[in-house]
């Protein structure tokens, strides 16, 4: 993960970390299945996905603002996630991708995978405010 | 005399196993309160749920697990009964940061159940139910079993 990105303790605790991979310039983050993030037996928990595809998001914005030269407070408008499949016991990954970046607002673009890259488990639309 | 055990579904007693492991025990969950068609939970504050290194404030990561958990048990309140569900939409409208060093507590009610699909809205608050943290709302489907070969015995009301 390049400097400047370091995440937050929330994200370290539940044991999310960068893949040293990147997609569109954007960092891939990943977490390994395990009783931390596991909901129903043998399932990610929804809030767990939540909380990569949320860290991802964030990463790809921190990402595209240190590449313009800008390092402002981010503070959560709102998030929505689609859950599309259920989140088995294996690591899952995501990247963010940024759909429009204001001068105040950023709308950010996150999808979360396991084995296959084309058949994502979830996706998040984030809003985002910067001051 | 003795009533025998209801079979229905109670947040509280659940809450007693719920909350033992896996995510929502790692977060460490608690029951606070429920009535007919909510449920009400507690994120407690701790230092490694951070989400901003320069204020002592809440992530909104572990926010959504909690109303995630809240809305299923809101379900299942609702419902009578236990059955799986999945998560197929949340949405979460930020109004404010938690407080500092704030427990975060969730109050989610199911206002609408069918067959195959639960609706679900609530409130995060930290202090005052009146000015939330968030606003959330979100739709879950029903897993497993076709629903409608269920028990008609054991179905709530309208239809359920």
């Amino acid at each position: 993960m390049p400097e400047g990105l370091e995440l937050p303790a929330y994200a370290r605790s539940l044991g999310i970390v960068a893949t040293g991979e990147s997609e569109g310039g954007m960092p891939v983050l990943t977490v390994d299945f395990g009783p931390l993030v596991e909901g129903r037996p043998q399932h990610f928990h929804g809030g767990a996905t939540a909380g990569l595809l949320e860290n991802a998001g964030y990463a790809a914005l921190r990402t595209a603002l240190l590449a313009a030269g800008r390092d402002p407070v981010m503070k959560p408008i709102n998030i929505t996630v689609q859950y599309l499949a259920a989140g088995k016991s294996q690591a899952s990954f995501a990247v963010g991708r940024i759909t429009r970046l204001g001068r105040r607002n950023a709308n950010v673009t996150v999808e979360a995978w396991q084995t296959d890259r084309a058949r994502p488990i979830a996706t998040a639309v984030m809003n985002i405010l910067m001051v | 005399m003795t009533t025998p055990p209801s079979p229905r579904f109670d947040a509280r007693e659940a809450s007693k196993w719920f909350f033992r492991h896996g995510h929502t025990g790692w977060l460490g969950l608690r029951f606070t309160d429920q009535g007919d068609n909510w449920v009400e939970l507690e994120l407690p504050w701790r230092e490694d749920l951070l989400g901003d290194a320069t204020r002592p404030v809440l992530a909104s990561g572990p926010i959504i697990s909690l109303m995630d958990m809240a809305s299923g048990m809101a379900i299942w309140q609702t419902r009578g009964t236990f059955a799986p569900v999945a998560t197929l939409d949340l949405r979460v409208d930020y109004q404010r940061p938690a407080r500092e060093r704030a427990s975060v507590r969730g109050r989610v009610e199911c206002y609408r159940l069918t067959r195959s699909a639960a609706f679900v809205r609530g409130i995060a608050y930290d202090d005052d139910p009146d000015d939330p943290v968030a606003h959330v709302a979100g739709v879950f489907m029903t897993i497993g079993a076709d629903p409608r070969s269920t028990n008609p015995a054991v179905q709530g009301g309208g239809d359920a």
